[in-house]
């Protein structure tokens, strides 16, 4: 009969009409009471009825890889930042939209440090490379995409200050990238320890001299040494500054044993 | 995959015989063929030799030459038609129509042709042996300045007319331009704040030709002469309806994007149409040539923004083939089950769309995308990013999936989608206004189908079972039994009606990969974000959503691609939409249009 095929096809529309109700009274109360909150979709073969979200009084839950601009994280406990300036993510930035400045020191050293590191949020497409090729964990993708503004300039330019978050911010968006980092830099600090405590047995027995040169293949990683960059092996966050000049001294000296090498470890 | 591999089983040169002084060389990738004995040889190859698809055509800017790179395949051979007739035959009992068995299609051919005259690159014009040369000639003109002689209508087609200068070319700097290749040097140690707004266009270069003006430039004028018959005079006398020239779009919610479509009507009949794209160009393949390797997977999500898993996927696998990088087993499962995943996302959203532009105001449309969210959350999950997931990388992907996400995936796939299928089935596929509507309009023939080079639920719904997960499977999709779909009728239904069945074999092929995911490593080795990739070309395809998609790259050793060519299918595809629509009413063209699936970020990149 012909029509057959349009009723069909309207039952389906007035069955889907209904359930929305349905969806909505089960749910009570309204899920338009209560204000702001977050509505997890992910129920996949559950999920019936209203797709639609309130925003913003309601808000998707995000899932822990959602990608938004980047931020640069420091370290809760001293406040200083894991950035060390070494221009990986300007150098693999699709768009180009990072823009750092390294410190120097007043005799135009230059310091691991950024004196400014700027990143274009008008020209970032969120790709988050920058995050993945980050050897320090330092610049890793935010959860907070309300970044309007009324104007382009100086708004949706983010400087060091505005870019930096508290490693405990990125701990509470990021649990389980958080952990990951954590025990793979608590294992690391552990053979490191060993290594040295095997150094000082060494050292006890060898000159001062030979202590660089035997350490220079073992405390450059493969990755790092690619990319030649990296100043300071990924042991952060440091405590004492005392510390940090050490680590800066063992950098100093690796590098001149490497260029004394040439590039014979690549 | 073999598609760059040497042709030298030939003795001498080949096809010497039959077409003499055709083939002048037998270059590392294909056979350089001298321009003027092009037709010849082609006109041979198509009838002779069984390559009777013309799938690419690009150029390459080389120092001493021009270079113009055909891609010709075999996709109608014999067994194909043989099977075509038999389930014309038996169409009728068939709610899937089966595929043929998975026979692979021979290595594609490759000719070259060299131009050594840069001054004045000319190459005839293929489009009278395969029409759907039409754009791709025109693209290459537009964006090389090589002009094909032979071309009834060879003008700018995604810069306008009046453009000055040849983006492609090594030597052209586009506005803003900084460096040739990225990093730029400027952004570190010593970061420099380059504003976009401090580059006035009148100071940086951007450069005009001698004399030009601008307050008193005027873009000339298209006459659409071809379509509206004026060469022909065929408007001139006797009783007949005024031919009339209609703008369709660009800012119409029919035409999916900022497309415009110029019909030559006479009453409510189309006589001629011309596709008027362009409007999203921003030259991907200039910008890909700027970009270090990895920087384009993010680009490449931008083409097809329905479908970035498959364009992702597509990159990949070239570069894979240029560094010969192998892709862990797990990886390539995850790459699979991606890409299925997006297949069934981007045939809801051609299908939903397809009804609202019949009228059927966005129900099929909304249903459709309440699907997508489920999987665009489980994209989420996995890649950080809904659309623009940047998820695949050389040798592997991204990130492994997170936990719980193969629980999700699975009951998605067993116990949702299946489910929905059955409503749209209801909701659309006995629809009798939408049957009346589909059937018989804008048929395209097999033999009109790989002419005009369609790729495809396109192809496929012309009775050309060529599907290249079958016919060149790639990644590990020679493990998974699923069939290729494909209907004899050619025609509006028969496109949606592919495309629904293609969505059942996804559902198949997603069961058997999210089954038999293994365990292991998703990555051959550590991620690099800087390499050098060892010089030569590839070309990588993939079976997309819309049809073939290739990404042509040619490495000259160094960090950025040398040339970085898309076959993008949905702009091919736009080849024979003139073709299909001629005859009937500008409500059909319409639809017609619909069924063709274009997504203007593929279209125009």
């Amino acid at each position: 009969m012909f029509g057959t095929g349009v009723l069909k096809g309207l039952g389906v529309t007035l069955k889907e009409f209904v359930g929305t109700y349905v969806d909505d009274i089960k749910k009570i109360p309204s899920r338009y009471a209560g204000g702001r909150k977050e509505l997890d979709q992910s129920q996949a073969s559950a999920q019936t009825g209203i797709f639609t979200v309130q925003y913003p009084e309601e808000r998707r839950k995000l899932s822990e890889r959602f990608r938004y601009i980047p931020m640069l994280v420091y370290d809760a406990e001293t406040g200083e930042n894991r950035c060390t300036a070494c221009g990986i993510c300007a150098k693999v930035c699709p768009p180009q939209c990072i823009w750092i400045v390294r410190a120097k020191d007043e005799r135009g050293k230059p310091l691991t440090r950024p004196a400014e590191f700027q990143i274009d949020t008008t020209i970032c497409m969120n790709c988050g490379l920058c995050a993945e090729f980050c050897p320090f964990d330092a610049i890793k993708m935010d959860h907070d995409y309300e970044i309007a503004a009324r104007q382009r300039m100086p708004y949706l330019v983010f400087d060091l200050q505005k870019l930096r978050v508290p490693t405990t911010y990125y701990a509470r968006i990021r649990p389980t990238d958080w952990a990951e980092e954590e025990a793979a830099r608590r294992a690391k600090e552990a053979a490191k320890a060993a290594k040295d405590a095997e150094k000082a047995a060494q050292a006890a027995t060898a000159g001062p001299g030979s202590q660089t040169a035997q350490e220079q293949p073992v405390g450059t990683a493969p990755g790092a040494a690619a990319a030649g960059e990296t100043i300071a092996a990924p042991s952060r966050p440091r405590p004492t500054p005392e510390e940090v000049e050490r680590l800066k001294a063992e950098a100093a000296a690796r590098r001149a044993a490497k260029a004394a090498q040439g590039g014979e470890n690549k | 995959m073999t598609d760059t591999t040497t042709q030298t089983a030939a003795t001498a040169l080949p096809f010497n015989e039959a077409v003499p002084g055709a083939v002048t060389e037998v270059a590392k990738n294909g056979l350089v063929v001298a321009a003027d004995r092009l037709l010849d040889l082609t006109t041979y190859l198509r009838d002779q030799q069984g390559y009777d698809y013309l799938s690419m055509v690009t150029s390459v800017d080389w120092p001493q030459y021009f270079e113009v790179v055909y891609y010709l395949y075999q996709v109608g051979s014999p067994v194909h038609d043989a099977e075509t007739r038999r389930r014309q035959a038996a169409e009728t009992d068939l709610a899937v129509s089966p595929g043929r068995p998975g026979a692979p299609s021979p290595a594609p051919m490759v000719l070259r042709v060299r131009l050594p005259d840069k001054a004045n690159p000319v190459v005839p014009a293929l489009t009278s042996i395969w029409p759907g040369a039409d754009l791709q000639e025109r693209e290459v003109y537009d964006m090389m300045g090589i002009r094909f002689a032979g071309h009834p209508n060879l003008r700018r087609i995604l810069l306008w007319d009046g453009f000055e200068g040849w983006p492609l070319r090594k030597d052209y700097r586009e506005t803003y331009y900084e460096e040739d290749a990225k990093p730029f040097k400027s952004r570190h140690p010593d970061g420099q704040h380059a504003w976009a707004e401090d580059h006035v266009p009148w100071k940086d270069n951007v450069t005009y030709p001698v004399g030009w003006d601008p307050d008193l430039f005027t873009q000339p004028e298209v006459q659409y002469r071809r379509i509206m018959g004026v060469d022909e005079g065929s408007n001139g006398s006797g009783l007949r309806t005024e031919r009339v020239l209609v703008n369709f779009g660009p800012q119409h919610p029919s035409t999916h994007g900022v497309f415009r479509m110029v019909l030559a009507i006479e009453g409510e009949n189309v006589v001629g149409l011309e596709p008027e794209i362009g409007y999203l160009h921003r030259c991907h393949e200039k910008i890909g040539e700027r970009n270090t390797y990895i920087m384009n997977i993010p680009f490449t999500d931008r083409l097809d923004y329905i479908a970035s898993m498959s364009n992702n996927f597509g990159y990949v696998l070239a570069v894979e083939q240029l560094m010969g990088l192998q892709v862990p087993e797990r990886a390539d499962y995850i790459r699979v089950i991606m890409a299925e995943l997006t297949r069934v996302i981007s045939h809801f959203i051609a299908v939903g769309f397809l009804f609202n532009d019949l009228g059927a105001y966005f129900t099929p449309a909304l249903y459709g995308l309440r699907e997508r969210e489920l999987i665009l959350d489980l994209f989420e999950a996995a890649s950080g990013s809904r659309m623009m997931c940047n998820y695949m990388r050389f040798g592997g992907v991204a990130y492994d999936l997170p936990a719980g996400w193969v629980e999700r995936a699975k009951d998605l796939v067993w116990n949702r989608l299946p489910r929905m299928m059955e409503n749209f089935e209801k909701l659309m596929a006995g629809n009798e206004i939408f049957l009346t509507r589909c059937q018989g309009v804008g048929v395209l023939t097999a033999a009109e189908a790989t002419a005009y080079s369609m790729a495809g639920p396109m192809l496929r719904a012309s009775g050309v079972p060529f599907d290249l997960r079958k016919a060149a499977p790639y990644s590990v999709y020679d493990r998974f039994d699923f069939d290729v779909c494909s209907r004899p009728e050619g025609d509006v239904w028969a496109r949606f009606r592919v495309r629904m069945d293609e969505v059942y074999q996804s559902i198949r092929i997603l069961k058997q990969a999210l089954e038999g995911l293994p365990e292991g490593p998703i990555l051959p080795g550590k991620k690099q974000y800087q390499f050098r990739a060892p010089a030569g070309e590839a070309y990588g395809r993939v079976e997309g959503p819309k049809g073939e998609l290739g990404f042509y790259i040619v490495s000259d050793g160094k960090a950025n691609p040398y040339r970085y060519h898309v076959r993008a299918p949905t702009f091919i595809n736009l080849t024979s939409l003139e073709k299909m629509c001629i005859g009937h009413k500008v409500a059909d063209a319409v639809v017609i249009l619909g069924a063709v699936d274009i997504v203007l970020g593929e279209v125009d990149r």
